[in-house]
């Protein structure tokens, strides 16, 4: 009995959720679906059945009543009404609230209902043609109809009619969850036995394990991969309540709403979809309550009175985003540059200097609302800084974008599974921790050779870039270490930015960043805020994961640390300046600096993982060989130092370059002065009175790969770059190169022009907007006017990236509009520009 | 204080087998239905600011398990460095704990007439962790209580999460 039970409640809550979207569905065709409705039928029905079947009296009583109205819609004898679908809802609902209490107690909660019973019947008899009221009523108390659909047949009607389960129903069977997770456990145990068994190999040449070994490591890859693909579920079974939610609210609000669902074959982790269930519900509400309109004012607007609320989900690399808008009356800027103001988050200087893009992060303060009234909607307590709070905590993001009286659009960006983490493995009292690497924003050396560590009375601060970073240390926070005293303090400091919180974790010493299987913490550990998980590193032991958002609350950090208008003021920065990271290289006073938006990421290899094939050095690096590149005059670190390494990537291609030390990170304008004689350097330029080099990566990346420019087949694709600071030529050029296409670069309208009346062919131009004498805008026009460009693809580089500007870029005729640093924006607009040209 | 299934459970059953262990030279026992392994000598990984119970947490075979030292459990001296204690994992609702105790001996099926209820005069921790004494040829057997045992956490003061 217990059995069918858990197998009745199992299905019947499927049927439950796609029940919801069906109804909504099914009262906006106005009754004219006549498969939705079959569908409807067809669930309620089953419940029905089952229920009598399993004794369950009052179940089979409401799904009885509901069936019986159904039928007469089914049948035509009923007008679909409001009302007749609001009492199905109600009904579905007490079904609901019946089956939770069934899950919980295992037997039915008492209870009463008479009201919906009469009010099921009442919609029933409700019609213009007049079938004999009280017979209505017989037939929801009475009449036993004893189980038409018998168990056995049951479990077929949530796989069949699973709208959520894609649009290729394949072949299914159901799997409990328990079953996936030991699943997923001997998976990851496989990799660790497999990590270590590589480990053994690695120490012996010609092995006769070596290529057994090779596949046994591929395949258990892939059967890990395969694990996790199980573990995938849909991304609307986030939000197959949505349409009911929207349904219900427009009906609170005497609002109007469509809503419009796409991309909800999307996959995600269950764990992720879990997380951001109720994010996303909130933000929902946020839309139809504050964002959309009164019909009236929508009408007076000349927009259509039904308001829209879209939500569109996509993969995009190992992320997912899932995309908000509504096209209502969007965020009133200059309101919540007040409210800020009022609030006491930044000076009016600072505000008056703040792009809407930064004014729209106060929106994401703890208790910053900019509604003049609190409403039954969304009026509860919560704000957007709890969704912030939620996403964040899985890893994800959410950016805002608004223009008024357009529309407001949010993004999340989510990780596809919480399952795997890569992780940054750090040292404090004698114990390894792991960090997760999203929350890392850079690594700084402090003591010794690096910054040294301040003392604010007996707090320890780092000065970052002319910052003061309150340093959390770890040990003496987890009772490892004694509460350091003030002086002079060796380590490495974790810059961990997370929601609202930026501080400096305080370690011993850094390792490898590794990908992680993480694992919750037991339950008598959940109290323990500082952790968020733990999990089995590739040597088999056991290690803590911290929680950067629980160390930032339990110690405070918050207060006055967020980097708040002072921050997001200086951040402004001006449109020629660049993030370069400065290194040293060996045998070499002289500091070299590289753009930080060209690399990747920064890793310190221990010295034993580098490997050296006849003369090239290669690293394993997540499940590759990674070549490496000495700079300068490299030697192998000593034992036990670890070797500072740019990663550079391009798709599945990574090159590492290694370097003696990392210097600092700095944003400043760089004036270059070109130096023909030595190869690897573009040149050199003055940063913080200092003479430096700055790097040619391509020189660099095509040591370590020769095929790093090489495209598959055909010519490159040729670019025309129009950009007048010479800087930024040397920036997007070499970039443009590395990417495969063939660059030439002008430095204004009038050189571009002249090359077209040459005779130069091009496959796309690339313009920047603010140039002397002729602008971007000119230059497009002339292009336009005719010659032989007039029909090729032109994108907007600009510093500035304001809606209202890419509106207009747009409205002149751009094939896009991208911001200079954004390397890969850069790179996705010229491929979809050249394919689209070629389509 | 509810009365715990165990608890309910002992004072039903006719016989029951108990996996015998000692803890401080004292002979304890635990019902063998809820033992899912035993471990000798686990590297364990400290957990900071863990209730004090917890001596820290394992690697079995790819499930990391949260290991209790029954010595501090019971109000016990700690053990001596480097000496090998052994694992006896057993679950709870669904999730494995280690309960570490100095030997492992053998399984015991104690009959019911040897099982007497705790005396009186037992001390605090003992009774709290204890479910019964059994009468063996020539010494005692302490059953505990392993539900007793786990709720460290419910106990503890710390600020809940979420």
């Amino acid at each position: 009995m217990d059995d069918l039970i858990a197998e009745f409640l199992a299905e019947t809550t499927e049927a439950l959720a796609e029940l919801d979207t069906a109804l909504v569905r099914f009262e906006r065709e106005g009754g004219g679906g006549g498969d939705t409705l079959a569908g409807i039928f067809r669930m309620v029905h089953s419940v029905k059945g089952t229920c009598g079947f399993l004794g369950l009296a009052r179940l089979e009583g409401i799904a009885h009543a509901a069936e019986t109205l159904l039928g007469r819609y089914r049948d035509r004898e009923l007008e679909v009404t409001s009302t007749g679908v609001t009492a199905v809802l109600v009904a579905i609902d007490a079904i609901r609230s019946i089956i939770q209490g069934l899950a919980e107690t295992g037997s039915e909660p008492t209870g009463d209902d008479t009201a919906l019973l009469a009010m099921l019947a009442e919609a029933a008899r409700d019609a213009t043609a007049p079938p004999p009221p009280p017979a209505a009523v017989a037939t929801a108390d009475a009449e036993p109809e004893p189980a038409p659909a018998p168990p056995a047949a049951a479990p077929a009607h949530p796989v069949t009619t699973g709208a959520a389960a894609g649009p290729d129903p394949v072949q299914a069977i159901r799997v409990s969850l328990g079953v996936l997770d030991d699943l997923m456990t001997l998976a990851s145990e496989l990799v660790l036995v497999r990590n270590q068994l590589l480990q053994v190999a690695r120490g012996q040449e010609n092995s006769p394990f070596t290529t057994p070994l090779q596949r046994l490591s591929r395949i258990t890859t892939e059967l890990q991969e395969g694990v996790m693909k199980t573990r995938m579920q849909p991304v609307s079974a986030a939000w197959n309540k949505l349409p009911r939610l929207v349904r219900d609210l427009a009906a609170e609000l005497g609002k109007k709403i469509e809503l419009e669902l796409t991309g909800g074959e999307t996959e995600l982790d269950r764990q992720v979809m879990e997380s951001i269930r109720d994010p996303l519900t909130h933000m929902v509400r946020n839309s139809a309550d504050h964002g959309l309109e009164d019909p009236e004012v929508r009408r007076r607007a000349g927009k259509p009175e039904a308001g829209r609320i879209s939500l569109a989900a996509r993969q995009e690399g190992g992320r997912i985003v899932i995309a908000l808008s509504d096209d209502g009356r969007g965020i009133d800027f200059a309101r919540v540059r007040a409210r800020a103001l009022e609030r006491g988050l930044a000076t009016e200087a600072e505000i008056a200097a703040m792009r809407d893009q930064e004014v729209a992060r106060f929106i994401f303060r703890p208790g910053f609302s900019t509604a003049s009234g609190v409403t039954a909607v969304s009026g509860r307590g919560v704000g957007m800084d709890v969704v912030r709070t939620n996403i964040e905590r899985i890893g994800g993001t959410v950016e805002l974008e608004s223009e008024p009286g357009r529309g407001t659009t949010l993004s999340l960006s989510i990780p596809l599974t919480l399952a795997i983490v890569s992780a940054l493995v750090v040292q404090a009292g004698g114990e390894r921790f792991a960090v997760p690497q999203a929350a890392v924003a850079e690594l700084v050396r402090v003591g010794g050779t690096g910054a040294p560590v301040e003392w604010l009375d007996a707090t320890p601060v780092l000065r970052l870039r002319g910052q003061l970073l309150p340093l959390v240390p770890l040990g003496p926070l987890l009772g490892l270490a004694p509460p350091p005293a003030a002086g002079p303090i060796d380590g490495f400091v974790a810059v961990l930015q997370t929601g609202g919180l930026r501080y400096g974790l305080l370690v011993d010493g850094i390792f490898d960043t590794e990908e992680v299987v993480v694992k919750p913490v037991a339950p008598i550990l959940r109290d323990l805020s500082v952790f968020s998980g733990n999990t089995i590193l590739g040597d088999g032991s056991v290690i803590m994961i911290l929680d950067p958002a629980g160390i930032g609350r339990s110690t405070g950090a918050q207060s006055g640390t967020e980097p708040a208008a002072a921050t997001l003021a200086s951040a402004q920065r001006r449109d020629d300046a660049a993030q370069l990271l400065l290194f040293r290289i060996a045998g070499s006073a002289t500091p070299v600096a590289v753009p930080l938006s060209l690399i990747t990421r920064l890793e310190l290899l221990q010295p034993e993982r580098i490997e050296n094939a006849s003369g090239q050095l290669a690293v394993q690096y997540r499940e590759r060989l990674m070549p490496l590149v000495p700079i300068g005059a490299w030697t192998p670190p000593e034992a036990g130092r670890a070797q500072p390494t740019l990663v550079f990537q391009d798709g599945v291609r990574a090159v590492g370059l290694l370097v003696e030390e990392i210097l600092d990170v700095v944003e400043q304008q760089l004036s270059l002065r070109s130096s023909e004689g030595q190869p690897g350097f573009l040149g050199s330029a003055i940063i913080g009175d200092r003479a430096t080099d700055v790097l040619d990566c391509a020189y660099w990346l095509k040591q370590g790969d020769p095929a790093w420019f090489e495209r598959a087949g055909g010519p490159p694709p040729r670019v025309l770059v129009v950009e007048d600071s010479s800087f930024f030529r040397q920036l997007v050029v070499p970039s443009l190169v590395a990417a495969g296409y063939s660059v030439t670069a002008c430095v204004d309208a009038a050189e571009a022009l002249r090359h077209r009346e040459e005779g130069l062919a091009v496959d796309v131009i690339v313009t920047d907007i603010e140039m002397p004498g002729m602008d971007g805008f000119g230059l497009l026009a002339a292009l336009r006017r005719g010659g032989a460009w007039a029909d090729i693809p032109v994108l907007a580089l600009t510093g500035r990236q304001q809606p209202a500007d890419a509106a207009r870029g747009l409205a002149a005729g751009f094939t896009d509009y991208i911001q200079k640093f954004d390397r890969d924006r850069v790179l996705d607009a010229l491929t979809r520009a050249i394919g689209e040209r070629a389509a | 204080m509810m009365q715990s299934p165990q608890r309910a459970a002992a004072a039903e059953a006719a016989e029951h087998l108990l996996l015998t262990l000692t803890i401080a030279g004292r002979l304890c026992g635990i019902p063998v239905p809820r033992v899912r392994d035993v471990l000798a000598n686990q590297a364990i990984a400290r957990i900071p600011l863990a209730p004090p119970e917890v001596a820290g947490a394992l690697n079995l075979r790819g499930r990391i398990v949260t290991a209790l030292d029954l010595r501090h459990c019971l109000g016990l001296p700690p053990a001596e460095a480097g000496v090998t204690r052994m694992s006896v994992v057993v679950e709870q609702e669904g999730e494995l704990y280690s309960l570490l105790a100095d030997s492992v001996r053998e399984v015991l099926n104690v009959p019911v007439e040897a099982r007497e209820e705790l005396p009186e005069t037992l001390r605090g921790t003992w009774r709290e962790h204890a479910v019964a004494v059994h009468r063996l040829q020539d010494e005692l057997l302490i059953e505990l209580d392993t539900d007793r045992l786990l709720a460290v956490g419910s106990r503890g003061t710390g600020e809940w999460r979420r």
